[in-house]
């Protein structure tokens, strides 16, 4: 199957030697930061987690959405994500990639991670969070290969791989659930103590992932032959409605009991991203951006007809990347350290070389996506020429 | 048959000629990591720290000083990427929920010296993936392998005293007080923190900010000692004053206690 990633037109080489450009800048640039330190950051002692675990927590809900159209075709049979299907697998192998790496460069001595393997801890959740990730890269290509596979040659998949394909769904729900559970059980940050937190991680992926799955159908459509359907389409968008407002309710309930409750340790934190605090209000613009675009697209999402209308959809759908990108990508990691233990307000806003770094591994990841997808696009069109 | 009587014979006759010899060998390497039995033990070290005495500026200064020059600290001179093991926080920082709107700015203001808290339960060794840092059980000191470590600072996320530090990057040429040899220095991309002497109390000597504390600060500026020892001076000390402790309400049950 990998060999039609190798040939392709002329934009599937310009955007892959784009891509591969990027990659290399971010790789240089953790060579450095190998050789420096971590120190090239804007991270801190009081802000001691930044831009690369916050876009490790929002790719998990990237890759956990996955789920959205595994779960309706394969338990409820629902026909019109049968060429759906594949797409979102392909994007959670990209994302779960992306994931490894961003934490992988966040390790202050990523030359000895094999220690988590050596020194298995099961009391701390960052072991389950390397099981699950990892099993669920492994689930994802397992699945993804047989059944396209299968597909290709025109044989129903075998039937070992319908077990398999159950248990990913649930391992989708855990991979999100334990990357919340990384920041819930913390009794030094109350801004992330909330049983909220999976539920809503969940709720945000349900919302960005599909987002994201409904821009890529849509581009795949204009770009080739292959058409994912638009009755999919639709109905992602409507998964994308119902999980946008689950989502709002959810920070709504959170900000509830953080703000009525007034206790100062709770308080803070909020009044910090929303307001600002000791005169620094560094995320507090990105914080309302992401509160306007979150009410504004939900708003309009509400709305079948406007659903219905394939670039406004696209416009909505990249709205929502947004707005969760900021919410989970930015402020929700980097707010829990402000204030920090002494009550005082240490900022962080990442520098050039994090900057440059991430873009890579962005860039690796979205590699990994188009060769994936060109391999898709090439078998579909060859399914459909017959 | 006669080969492999003989293979056998030579095998089982080098086992046990190795492990005859080996006995001795392990014996003597096992003495090398006992402690000295000059070593200080206890079932549970605790701290009380006079507040009032360390309100003096020249007897912190020293027991940081002494800590710093003992433990290879770095200086880097740059506040974000500090590493501190034993520093001085005001009163309003180090006790935030203590503190309302009519405490006087100069109790506000007070100095107060800080450090690990030794938790009897430490959040940084709950999250810790892989036993980097763990609590010692024959006497309770949260202990840091610098060497493990793979630096994923989960544990400066859980501590809700800010008492780890991360090294940004390489600290050797920020030790400025020259290196000594006899503790090791730190690479970059790991987290250290105060181990409460471990070194020094395996060598039967205090923790190094106790005995510089006490000498310019007078004795009892901080005691030191084992809290399971009804007799010993800091259980009288702790059953006779007043103490307080940082975040009580955490449930980390600091065993550094602050003599009001």
């Amino acid at each position: 199957m990998l060999e039609y990633a190798l040939k392709g037109s002329k934009r599937y080489w310009t955007l892959i030697g784009i891509l591969a450009v990027l990659a290399c800048a971010g790789v240089i640039t953790f060579l450095y930061q190998l050789k420096v330190g971590l120190g090239i950051t804007g991270m801190s002692r009081d802000v001691s987690w930044g831009f690369y675990i916050s876009q490790f927590t929002f790719l998990v809900g990237i890759a956990a959405s996955a789920v959205m159209v595994v779960l309706p075709y394969y338990l409820h049979n629902y026909k019109a994500f049968g060429r759906m299907t594949i797409l979102g697998e392909f994007l959670a192998i990209p994302a779960v990639t992306m994931c490894i790496l961003f934490i992988f460069v966040d390790m202050g001595q990523p030359m000895r991670i094999v220690n988590v393997f050596l020194h298995p801890t099961p009391n701390s959740p960052m072991f389950w969070d390397t099981i699950v990730l990892m099993g669920y890269l492994f689930l994802n290509v397992v699945i993804s290969m047989v059944t396209f596979g299968a597909e290709r040659k025109g044989v129903a998949p075998p039937r070992w791989i319908k077990p398999i394909i159950i248990l990913s769904i649930p391992w989708a729900v855990s991979i999100h659930t334990v990357t919340a559970f990384l920041y819930a059980g913390l009794e030094a940050r109350p801004f992330w103590m909330t049983a909220i937190l999976a539920p809503r991680f969940l709720a945000s992926a349900f919302a960005s992932g599909p987002s994201l799955l409904i821009i890529l159908a849509l581009i795949v459509r204009k770009f080739s032959k292959f058409d994912p359907g638009k009755e999919a389409i639709g109905k992602l968008a409507q998964i994308v409605t119902y999980a946008m407002a689950i989502n709002v309710f959810f920070v709504l309930v959170e900000v509830f009991t953080g703000v009525y409750s007034d206790m100062p340790e709770h308080y803070h934190s909020f009044q910090y991203l929303f307001l600002g605090l000791g005169g620094k209000s560094m995320l507090t613009p990105w914080a309302w951006v992401s509160v306007v675009l979150s009410f504004g697209t939900l708003f309009f999402l509400l709305f079948p007809k406007i659903r219905r209308n394939e670039s406004a959809l696209a416009v909505l759908c990249a709205g929502v990347i947004a707005a969760l990108w900021i919410e989970k990508g930015l402020t929700m990691v980097i707010t829990g350290f402000i204030p920090n233990p002494m009550d005082r307000v240490t900022e962080y806003w990442p520098t050039l070389p994090e900057g440059i770094i991430s873009l890579g591994i962005y860039a690796i990841g979205f590699l990994v996506l188009a060769a994936l997808y060109k391999i898709a696009i090439s078998i579909r069109e060859q399914l459909e020429a017959r | 048959m006669d080969e492999s009587r003989r293979n056998f014979l030579k095998i089982t006759g080098t086992g046990v000629f190795g492990a005859l010899w080996g006995i001795p060998v392990l014996r003597a390497v096992g003495k090398a990591f006992e402690s000295s039995p000059k070593a200080l033990k206890a079932k549970r070290w605790a701290m009380a720290l006079d507040m009032k005495r360390l309100g003096r500026d020249d007897v912190r200064a020293a027991a940081a000083k002494a800590c710093n020059s003992a433990h290879n600290i770095p200086d880097l001179g740059i506040a974000e990427e500090e590493v501190k093991w034993i520093w001085t926080e005001e009163y309003e920082a180090a006790f935030p929920t203590q503190v309302d709107k009519f405490t006087p700015e100069q109790m506000r203001k007070q100095p107060v010296l800080v450090l690990c808290n030794h938790c009897d339960r430490p959040p940084c060794v709950r999250v810790c993936p892989t036993k980097a840092t763990f609590k010692r059980e024959e006497d309770g000191i949260v202990m840091m392998d610098m060497h493990r470590c793979i630096g994923c600072r989960y544990c400066m996320a859980a501590c809700p005293y800010g008492s780890r530090s991360f090294n940004w990057r390489d600290p050797k040429p920020f030790v400025r007080q020259g290196i000594r040899t006899d503790y090791p220095t730190r690479t970059k991309g790991v987290v250290e923190k105060c181990t409460l002497c471990a070194e020094r109390l395996a060598r039967g000597e205090n923790p190094a900010c106790v005995d510089a504390a006490n000498k310019v600060g007078g004795a009892g500026t901080i005691v030191f000692g084992d809290i399971a020892d009804p007799n010993s001076e800091i259980s009288r000390v702790l059953r006779s004053r007043q103490t307080v402790r940082r975040k009580p309400s955490l449930g980390t049950s600091p065993q550094v206690y602050y003599l009001l």
